[in-house]
């Protein structure tokens, strides 16, 4: 049986002998540039590792006694995060050279946290669910303060610490009172006592501790304050790997909670659920109005993106859990777009995060202005673009529930959310010219930022067949 | 006879003591550490005692899971205020307040 479980975990193992050797191998180089080396060698290693977990395994596999399991809803997500992580990780080369913080350590924190968000999305049990967040939620605390000798930085890793380990203990109190009050720890078997016996006030209680550290953990309101002041501090590209894959790992554990272990008492949650979705779309949305630093705008924009996409868990279906992954797939290559653009935003040398910096940047270079556009109208969901059937699918997964509150909240949110994107499309365009953006923008940003602006309507056609496979996975959640 | 629910209420009354002591403290960041300990071990009373009540040898070992990550968790708050001492002289609760808006 032993062996066997081992094969289940092998990505995860090697992944963990890959962190291992990276720093062991870092701390005895004599290379002058380790940090380059090893971004380059653990970004082909990450996109290597995905097209194994995407190619290789079928079928559902359970490993350590029903704790921890493979199956399609983990891998497709275990895909998502260890390709996104990759791209992030090029993308930042520049960057953290140009601020001379290339040190090899960065790399190898990115590694732990993706080896913690897989073991987050193939929990079975919440003693694996809460190893995976602390191994995700420890790396990111470093990594936020990473630019340590700035005070920004230091101070948005001692808030992301603070408010991190408060939403953490959160979580393992609820964890505690599910074990205490359903006999075990296993999901399956949770779901099991809860529909052999009526619910008790402590399992309640459990669940509503869990949801509240969950949701602290998506930034979703009302546990979002964390989020626009991390955002705003940390370093970019540690911005762009917060906003990207540890919120794919975190909604998709959300889903599978909540479908696997509470699944018999789903009106209970999907309640509680709509709710935050509903705050979280118009604070997200409302709040950033008034923003004039890029990176807060766009922790105020996830915010608002997290409360559409927990409109899928909330509608409880199959159908709004394939809406969920659907969304969080857009959302992610969206995000990393806008982002390959926001980090190379620079004045004399110096980055630069306001929005009027982007004065008339359309003249000044019309093809990287048109790719923003296109990402800002898709995030904005504006009609032809990929942004929109986002919403779209989730708005239709909560009517066919007959959750019509939410989804008409939905549209009003993301007409009011559509003025500060648009607001952002006019600067560019029509804004008072001031003293250019530097044109340093590596080639590897540009062609990110190109090709994903391509997708975002390209997409559109069969959205490259995301809809079947996100099918595929969710399917296997629910038989 | 002292049974489970006064385990639970021990427990309770800690993790209160925790969140109030993160949310009402202004003086400085050490006792913020201190309180998420103190969560951490009201979690752990509470699996000790769960684990006990259904003779069952999961809660313990969730319990030693905990401690371990309690002390991961700790080292590294601990190295961020460390970090934020270096660049701000100071680790008052009212001095992390450059960023907000």
């Amino acid at each position: 049986m032993f062996p066997g479980d081992l094969t289940t975990i092998l990505p995860e193992l090697v992944l963990a002998s890959y962190g291992l050797a990276a720093l062991i191998w870092a701390v005895f180089s004599k290379t002058p540039r380790t940090g380059t080396a090893l971004i380059w060698l653990t970004s082909f290693f990450l996109v290597g590792l995905s097209l194994w977990i995407g190619l290789a395994t079928t079928g559902t596999k359970e490993a350590f006694g029903g704790a921890f399991v493979d199956d399609g809803f983990s891998r497709f997500a275990k895909v998502v995060i260890v390709l996104s992580s990759a791209v992030v990780l090029l993308l930042s080369q520049d960057y953290l050279e140009r601020e001379r913080i290339l040190k090899f350590e960065f790399p190898v924190l990115v590694v732990f946290a993706v080896l913690g968000m897989m073991i987050m999305v193939s929990a079975h049990g919440l003693m694996v669910l809460y190893m995976g967040i602390e191994l995700q939620s420890l790396s990111l605390y470093v990594l936020a303060a990473f630019h340590r000798n700035y005070s920004k930085s230091t101070e948005a890793g001692l808030k992301y610490f603070v408010l991190g380990a408060l939403s953490s203990g959160l979580l393992l109190y609820g964890a505690s009172l599910t074990y205490g009050f359903s006999g075990t720890t296993l999901m399956s078997g949770i779901s099991e006592a809860i529909a052999n016996d009526d619910t008790s006030v402590g399992l309640l209680f459990g669940l509503a501790f869990l949801i509240v550290g969950l949701a602290f953990k998506v930034s979703a309101a009302p546990f979002h304050m964390w989020a626009p002041d991390v955002y705003e501090g940390a370093p970019t590209p540690v911005t762009l790997f917060l906003a990207t894959a540890p919120k794919v790992a975190a909604m998709v554990l959300f889903a599978r909670l909540l479908r696997e272990a509470f699944g018999p008492i789903a009106s209970d949650w999907q309640v509680i659920i709509g709710g935050i979705a509903f705050v979280s779309m118009f604070l997200g949305s409302i709040a950033a109005i008034g923003q004039v630093d890029i990176k807060r705008l766009m922790a105020y924009s996830s915010i608002a993106h997290m409360g559409y996409a927990l409109m899928g868990i909330a509608a409880g279906t199959e159908q709004g859990f394939q809406a969920m992954l659907l969304y969080m797939v857009i959302y992610t290559v969206m995000n990393v777009g806008t982002f390959a653009f926001i980090l190379s935003m620079r004045k004399g040398g110096r980055p630069v995060s306001d929005i009027y910096s982007l004065g008339l940047y359309s003249r000044q270079s019309p093809v990287k202005a048109f790719s923003l556009l296109l990402l800002l109208f898709s995030l904005a969901g504006i009609v032809p673009l990929v942004g929109f059937f986002a919403k779209l699918y989730v708005f239709l997964a909560v009517i066919d529930v007959g959750m019509y509150w939410l989804a008409l909240g939905g549209a009003i949110a993301s007409v009011i959310g559509a003025y500060y994107y648009l607001r952002l499309v006019y600067f560019m365009y029509f804004g008072e010219a001031g003293e250019d953006l530097d044109d340093t923008m590596p080639r590897i940003s540009m062609i990110t930022l190109v090709i994903s602006g391509a997708l975002v309507i390209v997409g559109v056609a069969n959205l490259f067949g995301i809809i079947d496979i996100t099918q595929a996975a969710t399917g296997m959640l629910f038989n | 006879m002292i049974g489970l629910e006064h385990y639970l209420i021990v427990a309770a009354v800690l993790f209160v003591t925790g969140v109030f002591g993160i949310f009402l403290n202004r003086k400085n960041v050490i006792i913020i550490l201190i309180s998420i300990e103190l969560i951490l071990l009201a979690v752990n009373i509470n699996l000790v005692s769960f684990s006990v009540y259904l003779q069952d040898l999961v809660g313990q070992v969730f319990a030693m899971f905990v401690l371990t990550v309690a002390a991961a968790e700790a080292a590294i708050g601990l190295a961020i205020l460390v970090c934020f001492f270096r660049n701000r002289k100071s680790i008052s609760v009212d001095d992390v307040s450059i960023l907000r808006g």
